[in-house]
């Protein structure tokens, strides 16, 4: 097929490098803006903090602005609850004109009361939209007013979609948080006790995790934030240790809180039975003092591995010298998939994220095979030309991406928030090695014209 | 209009509308080797690529300005000049299709001038077609932007000349499926004819046997110039201001008579859209369709038992809602709530014109409503089923009412952009899927078991 026809943009030749032996070592630029009319798969501020505070579920969170960014993110994720479910309701200001023109904070101050009253929420989070800071309303001020008078937390998010990048927008959200931590009592929290951060619950994600770390006698005191709720964020500067996952969101709030209150951070991963395992070993090794942490970590990596192992070997067999492509949101979750890929004798030729930093990039150079394409903030077009140049049998990514794949005649795995099965943990492990082989290995390929099928 | 809850409700709960630009980039999807851009935020162009995505099931290329701080601050010529420039080069499009969002149109960029200014840039040198809709999200809603962006391409490239017996359609935002009937229908008829926008392939074509930037498909843009010199052009949509439309402006413009009508969905506003097909082309209806519309009559004739009496909240955009509840009255279901997000201060005058006892009949017709006031309303209207887009399933969930799923978006089911709405063939899909809910409803219901409905 061709496509050496298929240009990449000037301004964004340093993104994109392919791994060859004895090529020039070049550092992939990024943490960028993304490029004027470039189809970049990246979002906005406002996306970057919906994310990370969707999943709070005792909380209501209103989007001020006028009704498309609320529209858009109305229940988006799936990211569950064991009980209340007010983040899967969509609330906006829908500003109008005159609301441009004359304001709309006494619009978002009425909305606030009113939806406080109706739904009774233990807070709520008001997302700033692109506009809301050029018409210049004061949220602080009307959120520090509800919040004297309803008695619950209302946090500003400081989300307007233009200033900066969907990274600013984790920052944002991290730092409404942080005024939410340290206002509860700690009483009663185990000295051997975590946080898990950067974990959404999406499909019951956070549950498996927080199983496993139970099953070794650890308490969890906040999950953020799925399955999130505010009594348990406000408390949780009581915990020993935060494990970070999804380390592009949360870092910061881990540093956050390791320089207000002192406490450590690691950062994880549990895609993958290695990263997976790891995670268990790394948080047993910081409480040695309680060997039988540890013993309990072994026990169920030995017994989950056993569980799922044969069925993996029969995908394995299956899906050996198959080639994969990886684009997704952080480069933690691409070390991550290429490990997990390369349990199932699967190879990577096109690894990318839409927020990595130096430092995963050049982390992702020393674990890519020779020949691999490596990108930063991509595009449909760059991502087309790499799948069909280097062969892929498997692009793994978001809603996005998904379409691109199957007009090419390629798999395709949801590795994003719209997933509906466990992909974290070990059973997720046996879910995505499922999912990669039952994509891979669809005989609908063969009517595919890149298979031969006509046109 | 009828109110039945009036507790204060200022904000907005799970909205029954989209955003103004996402229509726009939808309409542009329907032309020639075409290109969606937005002005504004990278977010607005991912979250609507993702939107359409979800329902389409296509690969969605929507470019963006990407403003920054400095942009917003000073303005955003200088990104929407890089950004023109970079879509140009990657995609080597034939068409540019611009359109604003809150933040452009906030700081009031002045796209016109900027594009002014563009062209002088690039000279001579050969360029795309710049097409611009200004569709700001304060403003009206998604269908809105829809018809901005239709009539901005038509004002853009329509061209006076000699009349041709070229008849315009424009459709308004049907679906794919739709849109192929639609030319079906014109083709039968002998009818040339140009309907715009036509994403019928480039939102549901077929698999690629190489890399294409654009999705093959969509009106050329030759054919758009040629609705300047059409013996009339038919335009679907009962709220529709010919002030806004594309058929409005070729008539104000170069004297293109305006056929405006109702959505054709029933029996009787089919036959309207058909008989003007009929006085277009001289010629009568072709016996397959005839032969299609008989088909519709004898199975109103087997079904009706099943739907006679049935309440029904049908909600979305306004033309659909009305459209039908027309179908829906003239089957005997009454659509005890029509309801939309949107607010043209049309829809109860218009289906007072189709309906002229409504208030006598029970039908209540609320515009500007989300899901919760619609939701509100089903327990005082306690209809037997709901119709509309996915965006009603939890609404459908929480008050166990079965959910006809139609139009835009369908999320949470395969198959949305094949659905028919239109037409004999279109209402009969309908009909179809309403008894065969209402039989559902009964045979789960009861203790029986009956094999037989």
């Amino acid at each position: 097929m061709d496509t050496e026809n298929i240009s990449l943009l000037e301004g964004r030749e340093k993104q994109v490098y392919e791994k060859k032996q004895g090529g020039a070592e070049v550092e992939i630029a990024c943490d960028t803006k993304s490029l004027s009319g470039s189809v970049s798969q990246r979002a906005c501020v406002f996306c970057g903090s919906r994310v990370v505070l969707y999943p709070v579920a005792d909380a209501i969170h209103i989007v001020h602005g006028p009704i498309g960014c609320a529209a858009y993110t109305w229940d988006i994720r799936g990211a569950v609850s064991s009980g209340p479910e007010l983040h899967r309701l969509s609330f906006s200001t829908d500003l109008q004109e005159m609301d441009v023109i004359y304001g709309g904070e006494k619009k978002l101050y009425h909305s606030l009361i009113e939806l406080i009253d109706q739904y009774q929420p233990n807070a709520a989070f008001i997302y700033s939209t692109c506009i809301v800071g050029l018409i210049g309303d004061d949220i602080d001020a009307v959120c520090k007013k509800v919040e004297k008078e309803k008695g619950i937390p209302v946090l500003p998010v400081h989300s307007e979609g233009f200033k900066g990048t969907k990274k600013d927008g984790y920052k944002a959200a991290c730092s409404a948080l942080m005024t939410l931590i340290g206002t509860g009592s700690t009483e009663g929290i185990s000295k051997y006790s975590i946080n898990i951060l950067g974990e959404f619950n999406l499909a019951g994600e956070a549950w498996i995790i927080r199983e496993y770390y139970e099953r070794m006698g650890i308490e969890v005191v906040a999950t953020m934030t799925g399955d999130g709720r505010i009594d348990a964020i406000r408390r949780s500067h009581g915990a020993s240790l935060n494990v970070v996952q999804c380390s592009g969101s949360m870092t910061s709030l881990a540093k956050d809180m390791e320089e207000k209150y002192g406490i450590p951070f690691i950062r994880v991963s549990y895609f993958g039975f290695e990263d997976m395992s790891k995670s268990l070993y790394d948080v047993a090794q910081l409480f040695p003092d309680r060997p039988e942490i540890m013993e309990k970590a072994k026990e169920i990596v030995h017994d989950e591995i056993r569980r799922y192992y044969p069925e993996m070997q029969k995908f394995k067999a299956a899906l050996t010298g198959r080639k994969a492509a990886i684009y997704v949101g952080g480069a933690f979750k691409t070390f991550s998939l290429i490990k997990a890929l390369r349990t199932i004798g699967m190879s990577v030729v096109l690894a990318g994220s839409q927020t990595g930093n130096k430092d995963d990039y050049s982390r992702l150079k020393e674990m890519c095979d020779e020949g691999t394409v490596i990108v930063d903030d991509s595009n449909p077009v760059e991502l087309s030309k790499f799948i069909l140049e280097k062969e892929a049998d498997l692009l793994i990514g978001g809603v996005k991406e998904r379409p691109i794949a199957f007009k090419l005649g390629v798999g395709f795995c949801d590795h994003n928030h719209e997933r509906k099965i466990p992909l974290a943990g070990f059973v997720g492990m046996y879910n995505f090695a499922k999912e990669v082989y039952e994509s891979v290995m669809s005989p609908v390929w063969q009517f595919a014209p890149r298979k031969g099928g006509l046109v | 209009m009828t109110t039945m809850h009036t507790t204060a409700k200022t904000a907005t709960q799970n909205a029954c509308k989209l955003c103004n630009p996402l229509g726009a980039c939808l309409a542009f999807r329907g032309i020639e080797n075409s290109v969606s851009f937005l002005h504004g935020s990278q977010g607005c162009a991912t979250y609507i690529r993702r939107y359409l995505i979800s329902h389409y099931k296509e690969p969605i290329d929507i470019a963006s300005s990407n403003f920054n701080e400095d942009t917003a601050v000073f303005g955003g010529s200088h990104n929407l000049k890089l950004g023109l420039k970079n879509v140009s080069q990657q995609y080597k499009p034939a068409v540019i299709g611009i359109a604003t969002t809150c933040l452009s149109e906030t700081i009031g960029d002045d796209v016109p001038m900027i594009l002014k200014e563009y062209k002088a840039i690039v000279g001579d040198a050969p360029m795309p077609i710049m097409i611009f809709a200004s569709t700001p999200s304060y403003q009206g809603s998604h269908i809105d932007g829809f018809h901005a962006a239709v009539q901005a391409t038509v004002k853009t490239l329509a061209e006076s000349g000699a009349k041709t017996n070229v008849v315009n359609l424009f459709p308004g935002m049907i679906s794919p499926s739709d849109i192929r009937y639609m030319k079906e229908i014109m083709n039968d008829f002998g009818i040339p004819y140009v309907l715009l926008p036509d994403y019928s392939q480039t939102m549901d074509g077929g698999p690629w046997g190489e890399y294409h930037r654009i999705s093959p498909g969509g009106t050329p843009t030759s054919a758009i110039a040629s609705t300047g010199s059409a013996m009339a052009s038919i335009e679907f949509g009962s709220t529709l201001d010919a002030a806004k439309s594309a058929a409005g402006y070729l008539e104000a413009t170069f004297g293109v008579p305006r056929h405006d009508m109702a959505l054709p969905i029933g029996i009787k506003a089919s036959d309207r859209f058909f008989a003007t097909l009929e006085t277009l082309s001289g010629k009568p209806m072709p016996e397959t369709h005839q032969d299609e519309r008989r088909r519709l009559v004898d199975a109103y004739a087997d079904g009706h038992k099943y739907v006679f009496g049935r309440k029904v909240i049908i909600y979305g955009e306004e033309d659909l809602v009305i459209s039908m509840a027309s179908f829906l009255h003239e089957i005997g279901v009454v659509p005890v709530l029509c309801a939309s997000g949107g607010k043209s201060g049309q829809m109860k005058k218009r289906l007072l014109e189709i309906i002229p006892n409504m208030d006598e009949l029970g039908i209540t017709a609320r515009e500007g409503v989300d899901f919760v006031d619609i939701e509100n309303e089903t327990e005082t209207l306690k209809p037997d089923f709901l119709i509309g887009n996915s965006k009603g399933f939890t609404m459908s969930k929480k008050s166990e009412l079965p959910l006809i799923r139609i139009g835009f978006p369908i999320h949470d089911r395969f198959g949305g952009q094949r659905l028919h709405h239109l037409g004999y063939r279109g209402t009969q899909e309908l009909f179809d899927r309403i008894v065969n809910t209402v039989i559902e409803q009964r045979q789960n219901s009861s203790e029986i078991g009956y094999t037989y409905m």
